[in-house]
């Protein structure tokens, strides 16, 4: 058995913590938090320049056509740097939506500017609040074009173009639609103010914009949408354990060097036994990202079942290890100053991301049922 | 990243898978409800194919095993649940490794010791708790003094499991008491029919009586049966404590994801299946998550001990999840049968498992070190925190209150 990440991906993730802990220092991801700028553009440039907007895009689209056991081990360290940049959007959701369904000629066209930085994507699926299904969805596409409301969008203040959820008007079908964002006449973005200001968010009015549809090809198009989510909930659950792993380095560190009642709080049972259940939980969920890592790798028809259980464990355990570190922390840990609220934040928006704790939950079980 | 057997590895799963086709027993022909007299047969005929105890030297009745290759030969044995052999994992996975360590220079000592355990002729009990020293175990108060070439044993065990059975047992005593608490133990073995031993089993909790309290009134125990300097017991022990960790695990009664599943599939909720509420599914989630999670986590470390090197300190969160998680599981399924749920039927070991287990899993969180105790050991050793203060590190045994 050989469930163990190679000596070559171990080193391609040294290279990218040290590259990220020059490029992305927690200052960096606070400034982020009340800049006005979309994204932050020079660490954007940093990534690129390391080849990692190109991984898993294949060499003939100008990528480097790497496995996603290399891409996932750099998720966790964007994790686990918080970093301001809209690579789960573009790398996670568009680019992987792009090679799931894109037609040869968009993929020709978008992919290689993926690849070098040219061009940033993201994905667009909200439609006011609650679970996403596709009876939920109205925008619509006819005739080219597409008319809708999309409540709240990552990066697309930063994006050139986005992979759209729309209902088709002659067939009723739930499908995905590329469109262009420098359409002006026909698309209108609002900035939204969020939890996490270190990504952007915006609604995105269509009326009546330009848009082209991802041909499914024989997958029924609602499950081209699963399969998506499927995919990228890998990513992000790794991404989410990086930060989760950070938060509990964090806890550790600092109950270390504060003293209380004449010694040590880490020497404390109650915070010991804290730390211990989050280092439980976050192995529980790296290991279950391993699996997933493994399946989404060798798209393996486990893939539905381990995505969605790295999902819901990974959210889990990064949402109970940030916030117990800024418990562990005490008052400190609830000032700006201090970078746990940096993760608090960022746990939320990686949780609600591409569809929440619930939702993955109920995904999991059906997905051992369909197993079964 | 794969889940592939090297080469080497599938030609030794072979060889054990063939070796099991041909000789394991059938359960028709298995006799009795002692798990010990049960599987001895079987013990037995493993000794004797060369397959009891693989990883130990093939002097002492092993085969020179490497790690993963015991690891390969327990998921072959594993295909065969009725000749499950946990009954004798005292002497074969706690003991045995034990006295190989501290009576390395003692090969013939190890040559009459060893070859009975492997081929379950003799088992072993664990005399290690007391009523005064549980997760303080080195509060422990039973004396061996010595009298001439012999100590001479006094005092109180408890929760020794199988000592009715144990031909020998592995005790910790108290050699010093004028030495703070952990200097001044001493680890011997005996012979389980020395007079002056009384063994009385607890009933327990759940109505079994696994456990047991021994008594020791002059206990003549030889010198040469001391396992360790004097003095050196608490070492002893904690390398013996260490080997019952990685030991324990892995027993969950039968209580998982799919029988849960497959029950929340069976009983309803407003005439409908329970799985399709969205409650009972997110629960089910959660317990799908911990059971998978700990599953990958065993394969990683399966995954260091191909590569030859030694598994990370990523197992060491098993004992403190499995039997919180696994309670959890047990008294959900009864939740979801509602007022049936407190029935216990015990015409067959399959009716009212999850009742049973309900009833047995408090103790999955005590024995081999608390979930408490555990999570101990994971902030220590792996987080690298400090340990409590210790107000009797210092101080000798019988100047603590309650050390006389």
């Amino acid at each position: 058995m050989n469930f163990d990440f190679s000596e070559e991906q171990v080193l391609l993730q040294e290279q990218a913590r040290k590259f990220l802990a020059d490029a992305c220092p927690a200052d960096l991801v606070r400034s982020a938090l009340h800049d006005d700028a979309p994204y932050n553009e020079e660490l954007w440039k940093g990534i690129v320049e390391m080849g990692w907007t190109a991984a898993t895009i294949p060499e003939e689209y100008g990528g480097l056509g790497l496995s996603y056991l290399e891409l996932v081990v750099i998720a966790e360290e964007l994790g686990r740097a918080v970093a301001p940049v809209p690579f789960s959007s573009s790398v996670y959701l568009a680019t992987e939506a792009l090679l799931l369904a894109g037609s040869e000629e968009q993929k020709n066209l978008w992919l290689p500017k993926l690849a070098d930085g040219s061009a940033i994507g993201t994905f667009a699926l909200a439609e006011g609040r609650g679970r996403y299904s596709p009876d939920g969805i109205y925008t619509g596409f006819s005739n080219g074009k597409i008319s809708g409301e999309k409540s709240v969008v990552s990066d697309a203040l930063a994006a050139s173009f986005c992979i759209t959820v729309a209902r088709d008007s002659n067939s009723n079908e739930v499908g995905l639609y590329l469109v262009t964002l420098n359409q002006d006449q026909a698309i209108s973005q609002q900035a939204l103010n969020t939890l996490d200001m270190s990504r952007s968010h915006s609604s995105i009015h269509f009326d009546g914009a330009d848009a082209q549809p991802l041909p499914a090809g024989s997958t029924d198009s609602a499950c081209l949408i699963d399969q998506l989510l499927d995919r990228a909930a890998v990513l992000f659950a790794w991404e989410q354990i990086g930060s989760a792993d950070a938060t509990l380095e964090m806890a550790r560190d600092y109950s270390l060097e504060r003293y209380a009642f004449g010694r040590q709080i880490g020497s404390y049972q109650a915070l010991k036994h804290k730390m211990a259940h989050m280092y439980a939980k976050n192995t529980l969920a790296r290991s279950n990202c391993y699996y997933a890592a493994w399946a989404l790798n060798t798209n393996a028809p486990e893939l539905p079942v381990a995505a969605a259980t790295a999902r819901v464990s990974a959210t889990q355990a990064l949402f109970f290890s940030s916030k117990e570190n800024i418990q562990i922390h005490g008052g400190v840990g609830f000032t700006w100053e201090y970078d746990c609220h940096l993760h608090y934040r960022r746990a939320r928006l990686l949780a609600v991301n591409i569809g929440s704790e619930f939702t993955w939950q109920d995904k999991l079980v059906s997905a051992t049922q369909q197993a079964a | 990243m794969d889940f592939n057997d090297t080469p080497e590895e599938a030609a030794f799963r072979q060889k054990a898978r063939n070796w099991l086709a041909e000789n394991a027993i059938p359960e028709s022909e298995l006799e009795g409800d002692n798990l010990i007299h049960r599987h001895r047969p079987w013990l037995k005929r493993l000794y004797e194919g060369g397959w009891s105890c693989i990883s130990w030297p093939k002097r002492y009745g092993g085969q020179g095993a490497s790690p993963i290759q015991e690891v390969i030969w327990n998921q072959e044995q594993s295909h065969y649940p009725h000749l499950k052999t946990h009954r004798f994992s005292v002497g074969q996975k706690m003991v045995a490794p034990t006295l190989m360590e501290f009576l390395e220079d003692r090969p013939e000592t190890l040559e009459r010791l060893l070859p009975p355990i492997a081929s379950g002729d003799e088992t072993w009990v664990q005399l290690f708790s007391e009523p005064a020293g549980g997760s303080d175990l080195a509060a422990l108060r039973t004396r061996a003094e010595r009298d001439g070439d012999a100590w001479l044993v006094n005092g109180q065990k408890i929760w020794s499991s199988h000592a009715v059975e144990a031909k020998w047992g592995f005790i910790v005593t108290r050699t010093d008491p004028t030495v703070p608490k952990h200097k001044g133990l001493t680890c011997l073995y005996l012979d389980m029919e020395n007079p002056g031993i009384e063994i009385r089993p607890i009933k327990q909790a759940n109505g079994e009586s696994e456990f047991n309290e021994v008594f020791f009134a002059d206990v003549r125990i030889p010198d040469n049966q001391r396992v360790g300097q004097v003095g050196q017991g608490w070492e002893v022990a904690v390398t013996m404590l260490s080997h019952e960790r990685l030991a324990m695990g892995g027993e969950n009664f039968g209580v998982d994801y799919e029988a849960l599943r497959k029950l929340a599939g069976e009983v309803c909720i407003d005439g409908r299946p329970a799985i399709e509420n969205a409650q009972v599914r997110a629960k089910l989630a959660d317990f799908y998550c911990v059971e998978a999670g700990l599953r990958a986590t065993t394969n990683r470390a399966i995954s260091a001990l191909s590569k030859g090197k030694n598994p990370g300190s990523e197992t060491s969160i098993n004992n403190m999840v499995i039997g919180a998680s696994t309670q959890e599981i047990a008294a959900f399924a009864l939740d979801l049968m509602e007022q049936a749920g407190i029935v216990l039927d015990e015409s067959t070991q399959e009716s009212s498992f999850f009742q049973q287990a309900f009833l047995s899993i408090p103790s999955m969180r005590i024995a081999g070190g608390t979930d408490e105790i555990q999570a101990n050991i994971v902030a220590e050793s792996v987080l690298g925190l400090p340990r409590e203060p210790r107000v009797d590190k210092n101080v000798p045994f019988n100047e603590l209150p309650g050390g006389k």
